[in-house]
């Protein structure tokens, strides 16, 4: 039977797209669905550490040593996506010491580079942790991009013939008796590029394998073919502030607890996280007294969030899995080991894999063995070549940085839109073009973005995450409106207002859970500019009624 | 020694510049201490007065018919419909042949530099000739390096608003424009001086130069806008400059910060304040007051480079501004007024102060004091917080400036009404 694809992967994040670029490069025959945009569910939703492997070198050696590893390896093969600030697990009075102990001794034997610092050290390194601080641990986290991580593997996939399809959901798993041999998309509304398929049309897509990589969502993917995968998503809050407080990661170092993160993050610092367990990925409360715990326990590490400007907030879900039977009670003691469950040793239904549990540091780990066990289902020999393979944009990082000029971009500028672009800046930035900067805050020019439409059409949200325009401190208020307008006149004006309105919106929902102080006011002005200054709110051309023109002052005394 | 003064106006935006030009008026001495740059220079520079209904009925063609039907609350209502008119007149009188409009009680439909149109009362005469309500046929032309206009984008968009003549953009290079981020000042500064650019063949004047790019464009159309660049200074000589050589009407469409018809208004005003005699201290914000423990401000302190200064005045206007002017702030678990902490009435819960469509009715764009009738402000209990304190403009609450589309005019007839009760009491 001639089938679409050898492999079809489910799900855009950071898992699904490792996958599909690791089995492209082996050379089968890929193609790869998304709900939404790629990174839409956890991957585009985190703090974005990338993990030394310190914070499991207590609990779970065996993901310790593995994050070690991975991160050795990103940064060789995802340069671009990776700022390696170091990290700190800091002690205060309060804090066990036996733990402290346990855990430097912990990094030592998963060979985790760890130096124990003193008070004063810490504080050296980091001059706004509070002052009774009393020891720390430096170990080398750092952070990483995982919107430039995850789209560096969907490009990569795509230059290997994948077939990369955002906005298609699926709606159904394609099963004949004992066997799934495809799935049936429905393929989104909105303003996205549609290359492939018409919006509101559905298609079958048939393959030799399916692999379901939809994390939090695996257990609703298996429900269609009748097949129990039990994820226990588990939800956590990441409050964005308006700039880095600390330039290394700050870890708490005590057993376990809400609130006990903060990572630099390009402009920003994010501060993280909670851990609650949710009956449904795509519905669970977004409270105010979450952000407040936020701010609350880690100004205790770093007094001076307690005054600081926070941009938005964010919730994401984890995919979390334990094998049946063990019944643990609080997810933050369910491990964060990755699952391979193959359903036709375990469910006799043959065709499919669901990838449940894992974490994002070690992604590309498991998208090898998972397409190590892809393979041998198929019979390919083919290897795995992801860890020596750099990704798009990191290719060559240091003969570029010596080799380039700044594109007639102002400094900063230019070395912002190199860091993001990494080995891609010339072939993106070199241009005839005026090249003005679009969005204020993060500085972004118009080539980044144009360059950005034409990976993503006109879906501004995924211009936004290849670009980080209108994630700064005035979140799109004023570059929202710039950022469409570059859209027309490839596509027509009411599809740039329709991305315009979508873009708005989506950065309200963030930023309302930080309505206070400095932002509160930031959102009025925002409020102030698109509904009295350009009257967007009562656009006519968006209105049920025509305007009677003639009724009005026609400046004719 | 204290600052004396009769009158003592905090803020310098349109409502606290008009408080201080209706006070002065009464013959008393007025001074008017400003902090920051005033908000004009976020706000277009047209005078709305109501566009909108707060239940979002418009675009209302007559702003004054609909007054009467405000809301117990609303500042409009506070003051009433006559109160409005007159301060309306007041502003015609200081902005002479600057602003255009008060021909006609009727709104005029401006368009925006997003493309839509939108409502308003006056609009500088710069604007005049690119009303959305007269059924010519525009040309806009926007800049490949000026990034808030879009003139194709705005064009086609104007089209489908349903403006009643055809819409046709273009985007040409600036004449002299050689970076790409170039301020706004900067290409008003090229044509309010006439300097010298290179174009085509050899050296020319940047008027001329800008002009010539766009007669190249010019197809039928009998007027061209262009965004609200064309000069500070000297703008009505660099629009007749480039009507005269372009045979048709030539329009500014206001634009976002930083807005120059907002910054001409604020030197038009400013200007006025000065003929008028009134004394303006800017740059010093004020940090603290005394009471006289009769109900009435004593006197309120000033920062003036770190030096705390007392300024005494018998009545005091408070023009600070909104969230946005900063006249209204707030923490994690309250809003409040930072100067006299006058009540600020607001959900005790913060997930209470917005809704979750982003143009929604926002319960936090009506911040702001409560004040009686003469706009003393007023505290939990329904009793002015001081005697001799009133307020104008964004720091007052109970309206939604944005939605209404209602700020200049509520700022201009608080402004006007604050102003002169303070002259008043003074003279006495």
């Amino acid at each position: 039977m001639a089938h679409d694809t050898e492999v079809l992967v489910l799900g855009g994040g950071s898992t699904g797209c490792g996958i599909a670029r690791d089995l492209a490069m082996r050379g089968l025959e890929v193609t790869l669905v998304e709900r939404g945009n790629l990174t839409d569910g956890t991957t585009g939703r985190m703090h974005g550490l990338l993990h030394s492997g310190g914070r499991y070198a207590v609990s779970d050696q065996a993901s310790a040593t593995e994050c070690i590893e991975e991160n050795k390896i990103l940064r060789d093969i995802a340069g671009h996506c990776v700022e390696m600030t170091g990290g700190l697990f800091v002690q205060r009075p309060e804090d066990p010491d036996d733990y402290f102990q346990e855990k430097l001794e912990g990094c030592r034997e998963c060979k985790i580079p760890a130096r124990a610092l003193s008070g004063r050290e810490a504080r050296e390194v980091e001059p706004y942790l509070a002052k009774d601080v009393k020891r720390a641990i430096q170990v080398p986290d750092g952070a990483i991009d995982p919107f430039r991580l995850c789209v560096a593997n969907a490009i990569d996939a795509e230059r290997h013939g994948a077939r990369v399809e955002t906005h298609a959901e699926v709606v159904d798993l394609l099963r004949d008796g004992d066997d799934i041999y495809g799935v049936k998309v429905r393929h989104d509304s909105g303003p996205g590029k549609r290359t492939h398929k018409t919006p509101g049309t559905t298609e079958e897509i048939t393959a030799d394998y399916v692999v379901n990589a939809t994390g939090a969502w695996a257990g609703q993917i298996g429900a269609m073919a009748d097949l129990d995968v039990e994820v226990r998503p588990s939800k956590g809050v990441m409050t964005i502030m308006n700039v880095r407080q600390v330039d290394t990661v700050v870890n708490r170092c005590r057993p376990k607890g809400d609130a006990d993160i903060v990572v630099p993050h390009e402009t920003t610092a994010i501060l993280g996280t909670t851990d609650e367990e949710v009956e449904d990925p795509d519905d669970y409360p977004e409270e105010g007294w979450e952000v407040d715990m936020m701010i609350d326990t880690l100004s205790e590490l770093v007094p001076i969030l307690e005054k600081a400007r926070t941009i938005r907030s964010f919730w994401g879900v984890r995919p979390l899995y334990e094998p049946p039977g063990r019944g643990t009670k609080d997810p933050t003691d369910i491990t964060r080991d990755f699952f391979l469950l193959d359903h036709e040793e375990r469910d006799d239904v043959a065709g499919m894999s669901s990838i449940v549990g894992g974490k994002f540091t070690t992604y590309r780990a498991m998208a090898e063995q998972i397409s190590d066990h892809v393979c041998e289902q198929l019979g390919v020999t083919a290897s795995c070549a992801t860890a020596e393979e750099s990704l798009p944009g990191s290719e060559n990082l240091e003969v570029l940085e010596e080799g380039m000029d700044d594109f007639g971009l102002r400094s900063p500028i230019a070395r912002r839109s190199k860091q993001r672009l990494g080995s891609r800046s010339p072939e993106v930035l070199e241009t005839d073009e005026a090249n003005p900067v679009i969005c204020q805050c993060e500085g972004v020019t118009r080539a980044e973005v144009c360059d950005a439409i034409s990976q993503s059409g006109s879906d501004l949200n995924a211009v936004r995450i290849r670009t980080r325009a209108s994630m700064g401190n005035c979140q799109g208020g004023f570059c929202c409106q710039n950022m469409a307008s570059e859209l027309h006149p490839e596509y027509d004006e009411e599809t740039t207002r329709e991305a315009l309105d979508e873009l708005f919106q989506e950065r309200w929902k963030g930023e309302r859970h930080a309505l206070w102080g400095e932002q509160l006011s930031q959102a009025m002005l925002n409020y102030a500019l698109h509904a009295t200054t350009m009257n967007r709110d009562n656009d006519p051309a968006s209105a049920a009624e025509p305007v009677d023109y003639g009724a009005f002052d026609t400046g004719v005394r | 020694m204290a600052i004396e003064d009769d009158v003592l106006v905090i803020g310098g935006g349109l409502a606290g510049a008009t408080a201080a030009l209706t006070a002065v008026e009464e013959g008393v001495q007025v001074r008017l201490v400003t902090y920051k740059q005033s908000t004009l220079r976020h706000a277009s520079g047209l005078i709305d007065i109501l566009g909108y209904t707060p239940g979002g009925d418009g675009p209302i063609v007559d702003p004054f018919e609909a007054l009467s039907a405000l809301p117990e609350g609303h500042p409009y209502e506070r003051v009433g419909t006559e109160a409005v008119r007159d301060a309306l007149s007041f502003f015609d009188e200081i902005a002479g042949d600057a602003y255009a409009g008060g021909h006609t009680a009727s709104n005029a439909l401006v368009p925006t530099h997003g493309g839509t149109v939108k409502p308003t009362a006056r609009y500088p005469v710069s604007t005049a000739a690119g009303l959305a309500t007269v059924p010519k046929d525009t040309l806009l032309v926007g800049f490949e390096t000026l990034t808030d206009f879009d003139a194709p984008l705005a064009a086609s968009h104007l089209e489908a608003a349903g403006a009643p003549f055809e819409a046709r953009g273009v985007t040409v290079a600036f004449p002299g424009i050689v970076r790409d981020d170039a301020k706004i000042n900067r290409y008003a500064h090229l044509l309010d001086h006439e300097e010298t650019v290179q174009a085509g063949a050899g050296e020319t004047s940047a008027r001329e130069a800008l002009a010539a790019t766009v007669d190249a464009n010019l197809e039928d159309e009998s007027r061209v806008g262009f965004p609200a660049i064309l000069g500070d200074e000297h703008s009505d000589e660099v629009r007749a400059d480039l009507e005269d050589a372009l045979g048709v009407d030539v329009f500014e469409v206001p634009m976002g910060p930083p807005s120059l018809p907002g910054m001409r208004l604020e030197d038009l005003l400013y200007d006025a304040l000065s003929d008028a005699g009134v004394r303006v201290t800017s740059g010093v914000p004020v940090i603290d007051y005394e009471s006289d423990g009769d109900g009435a401000i004593d006197h309120v302190v000033v920062d003036r480079h770190g030096q705390e200064v007392p300024y005494r005045a018998e009545q005091y206007v408070l023009a600070t501004g909104g969230l946005v002017g900063k006249g209204v702030r707030s923490e994690r678990d309250r809003v409040f007024e930072p100067v006299f902490d006058c009540h600020v009435p607001h959900a005790a819960e913060r997930y209470d102060w917005f809704v979750e469509d982003v143009f929604g009715e926002q319960p936090y764009a009506r911040f702001g004091l409560v004040p009686d009738r003469e706009l003393r402000p007023l505290d939990e209990d329904d009793e002015p917080e001081f005697s001799n304190l009133r307020a104008a403009g964004g720091v007052l609450g109970g309206y939604d400036y944005a939605a209404e589309k209602s700020g200049a005019g509520v700022s201009l007839a608080t402004g006007y009404v604050a102003g002169g009760r303070a002259g008043t009491e003074a003279s006495r």
